[in-house]
């Protein structure tokens, strides 16, 4: 987080009301974002990890204007984001998305070219050029143009299908792209060649990417900085390296734990974590994490905890990392 | 393996052809492999390697009028290819059980966790319901559902996911299977609960004495869960071994290739060494070994003929003409 | 040994629509329909050119001739007028009655429920509660009551029957935009800056057209039945005009005396509705990719 940072987050919150389920009875809400504050540091990329439904794709509808915060900013380059269509129109050109499923993301019905020519030619790019714009980024995400602009999406391969993405993507050159589990459904080879050519892409083009995914492997590989989200809440944030080598937070420490060891002969053994994740729907109060937590006190059952530094730029949000809380196993955990 | 018992499963040289509209899909080629009482062998593969298609096959499940299954498949005993409509029956879910990656598929919303499980004892073992209801209430503990009395009553839109998956092992398990056939059943968990499913299937597969398959695509659950792994590659299979060896000495190019493009630990930053290409169209299989146009070994003779799966150490298998250790 | 790889040349990859075009060329059945409808269409049009008498000049000598009378091939009806003459300047307006309501009501219902999906929220709610109501009666009596209110005569048969196929248009293109506005590329377009009316244009429309189109042409089939039962009960084309409908009503009493010529504009109406019915049905499956 040494850099400058290109877009500062904070606060953000965003919860869904559900349909009411008949007269008189109250519409539900869901919290699906509560209290998000981030910095994405020019160049960087920014891992965000947690299990499904804890709202990291709402994060990135909030992040790219899609959908309206309830509460907090988000600052590009410092300037606050002009909330007018104008404004998001040029928002959208700076920051823009991959989506985890390949063929629901493109229109079955356009060409790969078109798709990618799309979006330019809303910006006022004339046909020609915009084609022009659109074989390149071909080239450059590995579809030659000659063999591939022509084919429509269900010709092509997952792997693919998620280059057309990251072209389309790229097609505004933008200064941020978001990458919502856009691997996560490739095969592991195709993952990886998908992965370098992210890599590639950032160097050449000067990109900050913000990485979401349920796989804490691959966001170790590619981040700079490494957020963690648990129903909603951001629980551990700082550099990757810090967080991989003393994840704090016992959410972060039992996600890690469940990730398979890839050696037969150094098996998990007992679970670190039991039961599911609870519905966002009326959250537990307090601490979200206490209903799963083996370490949970009496005040982790009502008081929400502050968030903690423990390390350079390494925040946790639990009890047990502040003196001063009241949990038995305060300032030594 | 020194003493010649019977495997408890032995399959050889199946095949298992699919015709449509765009050509024969030759989705399984020439798979042999056998499968002793109480052990677990991983499947692991891409997407599309045949898998799935080499589970249903042991199962019979396939569409009858468009597969079309060569080769011999012996379980427990039995001839299954051979097996008539009745005792096909009997054999699903009694012999050998399989669970999915969906318990959608497995779990009928319209009746109760309990009479589910309760129906297919009666079915299988004839007794009587109050012994089945019992046997019903045993398996969810055994799951470890937790208040699984309570639990019989509900139906499956009442359970969270991971108690969904939970009952749908309760229900494959319910009649004693010798073999279960796992396909993908912790793809679509979240982390902290596909660990929890893959060590309750562990431990019930060691109490159980039974044997099992595990499919899946990811290295890292075949290593935690498998005592043998064998991997699959455009239908065929390329490496057969003690996980140790698979995993720690892996022969195959492909098998390298795999690991190599999975991400751990120590991967940070540098460029993965990932398999080139993507892999054969499998209505439109070439001569030779199906991963030579992405293979940087491969030599003429690979683009000849396929190579025969041929014996590293004991028990360690893999296809491949040039691979050196 | 044939390549593994694609040769190296810009292929222009066949279009969804040209893909379906050449599913319904091979299908059999469509492609009688089709032919069945075109004839039939073609023949309303030439009707001056090609009918052999007046169609409201009869003779009162020659009244009620079974088919097969020489001079007049499908014989004559009740007041000695041609049958053939008659039934082929009855399908004009029986057809007129049939399609332009259709082609109206897929404007407006088609347009409504583009937006209601689209949009959503309240304006969703209006749209489709209102097309619930109209929805809830049967559509027979629903168009009889609108006709009755209008007044009987050819042009407020049309207005009934548009009004009574505009909610179900409503129902099926609505249903179709809020499918595919969920998914992710619409929301990509979105993100890309683009306005709801481009999104609309491009992203939306190209993707509901298949599904409207195909109930669309099941519409036609149900209208013409519609048209000719409103002209039967009076309520359509009035005498001596010919339409299908009406002339079955008028020879209702032939039907002991002549009853093969009795029959023949029902046996018309079943004929079209059949052919767009099955024509609706090829279409569903051509559509169907993978
Ligand atoms: N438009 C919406 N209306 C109502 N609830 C919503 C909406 N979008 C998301 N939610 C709910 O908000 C919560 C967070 O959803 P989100 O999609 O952000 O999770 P996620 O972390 O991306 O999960 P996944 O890993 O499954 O993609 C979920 O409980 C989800 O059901
Ligand atoms: N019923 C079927 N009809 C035609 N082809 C089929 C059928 N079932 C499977 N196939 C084809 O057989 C091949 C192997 O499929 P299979 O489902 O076994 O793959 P898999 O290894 O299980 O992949 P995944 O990891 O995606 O589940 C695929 O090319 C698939 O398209
Ligand atoms: S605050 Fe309490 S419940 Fe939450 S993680 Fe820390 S110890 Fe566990
Ligand atoms: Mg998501
Ligand atoms: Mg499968």
């Amino acid at each position: 987080m040494s850099a400058r940072p290109i877009l500062s987050v904070e606060g953000l919150s965003k919860q869904f009301v559900l349909r009411s389920e008949g007269f008189g009875v109250p519409p539900r809400t869901v919290q699906a974002v509560s209290n998000v504050s981030l910095d994405l540091g020019e160049g960087h990329t920014l891992g965000i990890v947690g299990e499904s439904g804890c709202g990291k794709s709402t994060t990135a509808r909030l992040l790219m204007g899609l959908i309206r915060p309830d509460a907090g900013s988000i600052r590009l380059d410092g300037r606050e984001i002009d909330r007018s269509a104008r404004g998001l129109t040029e928002f959208r050109r700076y920051v823009q998305m991959v989506f985890q499923d390949s063929s629901a993301s493109l229109n079955p019905r356009l060409t790969i070219e078109a798709s990618v020519m799309f979006g330019p030619m809303v910006h006022g790019v004339a046909r020609p050029a915009a084609r022009a714009i659109a074989h390149r980024l071909l080239d450059r995400v590995g579809l030659e143009p000659m063999r591939f602009a022509g084919r429509y999406p269900h010709e092509l391969s997952g792997g693919q299908r998620q280059r057309v993405n990251i072209a389309r993507a790229l097609a505004l050159e933008p200064r941020i792209v978001i990458f919502d589990e856009a691997v996560s459904a490739l095969d592991k080879s195709i993952e990886a060649q998908v992965l370098n050519l992210l890599l590639d892409l950032k160097a050449d083009l000067k990109l900050s990417y913000i990485f979401i995914s349920h796989d804490l492997n691959v966001v170790r590989y590619i981040s700079d900085d490494v957020l963690v989200m648990y129903l909603g809440e951001v629980v551990e944030y700082g550099p990757a390296a810090s967080i991989y080598a003393r994840p704090t937070h016992p959410y972060t420490r039992a996600l890690l734990a469940s990730m398979p060891s890839l050696d037969p002969d150094r098996r998990t053994t007992a679970p670190p974590i039991t039961g599911d994740p609870p519905s966002p729907i009326e959250p537990p109060p307090g601490c979200r994490f206490h209903t799963r937590c083996a370490l949970a006190d009496e005040v982790c059952r009502s008081a929400k905890p502050a968030s903690s530094s423990c390390g350079a730029q390494h925040f946790v949000s639990c009890h047990m990392l502040d003196p001063r809380s009241g949990h038995r196993q305060a300032g030594q955990p | 393996m020194s003493e010649r018992v019977a495997p408890l499963l032995d399959v050889r040289d199946l095949n298992v052809a699919f015709s449509g509209e765009r050509g024969t899909v030759h989705a399984v080629n020439g798979v042999s492999f056998q499968l002793e009482a109480g052990r677990v062998l991983g499947l692991l593969g891409e997407s599309g390697s045949g898998k799935s298609v080499t589970m249903r096959a042991l199962l019979r499940i396939l569409p009858e009028n468009r597969a079309r299954i060569s080769g011999s498949i012996h379980c427990n005993g039995r001839d299954v290819l051979a097996l008539n409509r009745r005792d096909l029956n009997s054999f699903r879910g009694g012999d050998v059980a399989m669970i999915f990656q969906d318990p959608g598929v497995a779990l009928d919303p319209v009746f109760t966790i309990g009479n589910q499980i309760a129906d297919t004892v009666i079915r299988h073992k004839g007794v009587s319901r109050q012994v089945a209801r019992a046997r019903a209430l045993e398996m969810l503990d055994l799951v470890r559902i937790p208040s699984a009395r309570r639990r019989l009553d509900n139906y499956p839109h009442e359970l969270s996911g991971d108690m969904r998956q939970r009952a749908m092992i309760a229900l494959a398990l319910s009649c004693s299977p010798r073999l279960l056939l796992a396909d993908e059943p912790t793809t679509a968990l979240d982390a902290t609960v596909q660990i929890q499913v893959i060590l309750l299937l562990r431990e019930l597969q060691k109490d159980l004495g039974m044997a099992a398959i595990f499919v899946t695509h990811d290295v890292g659950v075949a290593a935690e869960i498998s005592d043998d792994i064998a991997v699959m590659y455009a239908g065929r299979i390329v490496e057969l071994g003690p996980a140790r060896d698979v995993i720690k000495r892996p022969r195959h190019p492909y098998t390298r290739g795999l690991l190599a493009s999975t991400i751990h630990a120590e991967s940070h930053g540098a460029r993965i060494a990932g398999i080139p290409g993507s892999p054969p169209d499998l209505a439109r299989l070439q001569e030779g070994c199906a991963f030579a146009p992405r293979c940087t070994l491969a030599g003429p003779e690979c683009r000849l003929k396929g190579p025969e799966l041929a014996q590293d150490s004991p028990g360690h298998h893999f296809a491949c003409f040039r691979s050196m250790p | 040994m044939t390549l593994a790889f694609d040769p190296p040349v810009a292929r222009a990859s066949l279009g969804y629509w040209a893909g379906v075009s050449r599913r319904l060329r091979r299908d059999t059945v469509s492609m009688v329909c089709l032919v069945v409808l075109l004839l039939i269409i073609a023949a309303a049009i030439c009707a001056p050119l090609i009918a052999p008498y007046d169609p409201s000049v009869g003779s009162v000598v020659r009244r009620l001739r079974p088919v097969g009378t020489p001079g007049h091939l499908l014989g004559t009806d009740d007041l000695g007028r041609d049958m053939l003459t008659r039934l082929l300047y009855g399908a004009r307006l029986s057809l007129i009655m049939g399609i332009v309501p259709v082609c109206i009501a897929l404007v407006i219902g088609g347009s409504l429920g583009m937006l209601a999906g689209f949009v959503g929220g309240r304006v969703n709610t209006v749209v489709m509660r209102t097309a619930d109501v109209f929805f809830a009666f049967p559509s027979v009596l629903l168009a009889i009551a609108i006709a009755g209110i209008l007044g009987a005569g050819v042009v407020n048969s049309i207005v009934a029957l548009t009004i009574v196929l505009i909610p179900p248009l409503v129902r099926v293109s609505e249903s179709a935009t809020a499918q595919v506005s969920a998914l992710d590329f619409v929301e990509a377009a979105r993100a890309s800056g683009a306005r709801d009316t481009t999104i609309l244009r491009v992203h939306v429309l190209s993707n509901i057209l298949g599904p409207v189109l195909v109930y669309t042409t099941s519409l036609f089939s149900v209208a013409v039945i519609l048209a000719s039962g409103l002209s039967f009960i009076g309520l359509g084309a009035k005498p001596p005009t010919p339409e299908w409908g009406l002339m079955l009503n008028n020879l209702r009493n032939a039907i002991y005396s002549q009853p093969l010529v009795a029959a023949l504009p029902g046996v018309l109406i079943f004929v079209v509705s059949l052919s767009f019915n099955l024509l609706a049905d090829g279409l569903r499956s051509a559509m169907d990719v993978r």
